[in-house]
């Protein structure tokens, strides 16, 4: 990647990760809530009738369709929350900002530590609904809906497009956050606006085909991409270290100010 | 972008040089009407010890963050390790800086191990593995290369927090307080690894609340509050501000003083301080400090003592900072 270093980059994503392994608050919400968000998967493909017709069942595949997409979008925001302001709580802001790293390679390595496993935890969550949709679903369509096409690719798409966009406002919200509970409460809060584009398409009232999940893939990229620039631009030195940006600076010839006269200078 | 890769060895050595380590001039930094340091300007040379003193508030870490590029300078230019200070070469200049602050900032759910790899990644290091043993070594500290952060008492996490800063080999050596809070034990290992990164050419920017530590560490030293006040070695920064003086203590008040303490004797003025006890004001103590002994004898007193009196480093500051008129405010 142009401008980026990947071995600073990498130094990063590996310290996130390390440290999210010990975190028990962030391993504990990586292994509870996808859990909890496979309930309402696991009532549709057991409780279904098969008496239910396709169009109605697949209606109910598609809240399934949207919950699944919770976890890539609320998870990663709850962790990213923490990045900045966790920083700043442990006194390892100054550290990390004092050495060569530049922004892209802080910002990048810390969306990639939460964004690996979230999309990964999403994935395998999606495999596992399919895989007891087939095998134990009543209803032959919940199935067929959910392992068909358009699903898996909006299911390959949206998820890690909602975790990058999760993660964004999560940061964003991390640096001006001077609480860590207050972060990730908002941060899980701002997570969810872009799901409303994804219910669009989970409720039907956009029909679900191989071109909308494209089309709503690039709407999310393009509002990942504008959040970014905002979360590139709120992430400036000079506020993060005093709570204040920095001002133009302009250069003074030396003449220009008091003179050194009042300065009692000797020479060694 | 080439001002943010990590400098060849070339660029290295020639970034590296005999010019000046810090070559600050005019330095202003406000924070809207607010002004943390003002008017700011000294030079530190390679390899010397600079100790930067003020009191709270004074703008010593504001200064410190302006110079290692954490913050922009409202006014003023500054040169640090050969590279002029910019935005554009903020990278540039912390690849050849190190920063300690005052909290060393370790990451406490990390290994020691673990945090000197993050920032041997961040550097860039070529043989990291080595350069991290090599920094535990230096600062005793191999032993416990496994242990996490957090189990470590502050005076090991200063180490490390010492061994992190000397990982990537800089050219200036940025330390904030780096003895506060350690016992007198820690602290002497401290200033021990600092009088050894003076033999090794490092150039260190020592912050420091202890004046004792400054003054024994310290090649030079400015004392600093808001404005700089004074910039020099201790010892020539005392002479400036107190002639020298010698004690005299007579068993008996003299009955006529002014009949020894003459302008003859080389002393310039006196006080008595105390029943017995004269404080002489004069230009060389080694010559004066015999004549005066030969003439209280000769006049008949019984001498107690006479000592050379030596204002200490924390004289100096604290007459600077007291006689500044920011100190009212």
């Amino acid at each position: 990647m142009i401008g980026l270093d990947l071995g600073r980059l990498g130094a990063v994503a590996r310290k996130e990760m390390r440290e999210y392994r010990r975190t028990p608050f962030i391993v504990g919400a990586m292994l509870v809530l996808p859990f909890i968000f496979l309930i309402n998967p696991a009532i549709v493909i057991f409780v279904l009738s098969a008496a239910i017709k396709p169009a109605a069942a697949a209606r109910d595949v598609g809240s399934t369709f949207l919950v699944l997409l919770v976890v890539p979008a609320v998870i990663p925001a709850t962790i990213a929350a923490y990045s900045v302001v966790g920083e700043r709580d442990q006194g390892t802001l100054e550290p990390l900002l004092s050495t060569p790293v530049r922004r892209g390679e802080i910002l990048i390595g810390k969306a990639l530590a939460p964004v690996i496993p979230s999309v990964g935890i999403a994935y395998l969550l999606f495999a596992l609904v399919v895989i007891l949709a087939h095998f134990f679903a009543q209803n032959p369509a919940v199935a067929a809906t959910l392992s068909d096409g358009p699903h898996v690719l909006a299911q390959a798409l949206f998820a890690p497009l909602l975790a990058v966009w999760s993660i964004g406002v999560g940061t964003a919200i991390s640096t001006r956050a001077s609480d860590v509970r207050v972060a990730q409460q908002l941060g899980t809060l701002a997570s969810l606006p872009p799901l409303a584009v994804t219910a669009l398409v989970s409720f039907q009232i956009v029909p679900l085909g191989v071109w909308t999940a494209v089309g709503f893939g690039l709407g999310l990229l393009v509002i990942d991409i504008a959040m970014w620039r905002v979360v590139a631009a709120m992430f400036d030195r000079e506020r993060l270290i005093t709570g204040s940006r920095a001002v133009k600076t302009t250069g003074v010839s030396p003449g220009d100010s008091v003179g050194p006269g009042q300065v009692r200078r000797i020479q060694a | 972008m080439p001002n943010d890769a990590a400098p060849s060895d070339g660029e290295r050595q020639l970034s590296g040089g005999t010019s000046p380590a810090l070559v600050v001039s005019h330095l202003t930094k406000r924070f809207g009407d607010r002004s943390a340091f003002e008017d700011v300007s000294f030079e530190v040379a390679r390899g010397e010890v600079f100790g930067f003193l003020g009191p709270n508030g004074a703008g010593k870490t504001t200064t410190v963050r302006t110079l290692g590029t954490l913050i922009a300078p409202t006014s003023g230019s500054a040169v640090v390790a050969g590279i002029p200070l910019s935005a554009a070469t903020g990278a540039e200049i912390r690849q050849l800086i190190s920063i300690m602050p005052e909290n060393p900032g370790l990451y406490v759910r990390l290994t020691v191990q673990e945090n000197l790899e993050l920032f041997a990644g961040l550097y860039s290091l070529p043989s990291p593995a080595a350069r991290i043993a090599a920094a535990l070594e230096t600062v005793n500290m191999a032993a416990r290369a496994r242990d996490l952060c957090g189990r470590l008492s502050k005076g090991l996490r200063q180490r490390v927090g010492l061994a992190r800063a000397l990982l990537s080999d800089p050219v200036v050596m940025f330390l904030d307080e780096p003895t506060s809070g350690l016992d007198p034990v820690a602290s002497r290992d401290v200033h021990d690894l600092i009088a050894s990164l003076r033999e090794r050419g490092v150039t260190v920017f020592l912050t420091t609340h202890r004046l004792e530590e400054a003054e024994r560490l310290c090649d030079r030293v400015a004392i600093l509050n808001t404005r700089l006040l004074a910039v020099g070695p201790p010892e020539q920064l005392r002479m400036q501000l107190f002639r020298s003086s010698l004690v005299v203590e007579t068993a008996v008040r003299l009955p006529a003083p002014e009949t020894v303490f003459t302008r003859d004797m080389g002393v310039d003025k006196w006080i008595t301080e105390g029943d017995a006890t004269y404080v002489l004001t004069v230009a060389d103590p080694r010559m004066t400090a015999p004549r005066v002994n030969r003439a209280l004898v000769a006049a008949g007193a019984d001498v107690v003592s006479i000592a050379v009196s030596h204002h200490s480093l924390e004289d100096v500051y604290l007459q600077l900072v007291d006689e500044d008129p920011e100190a009212g405010r």
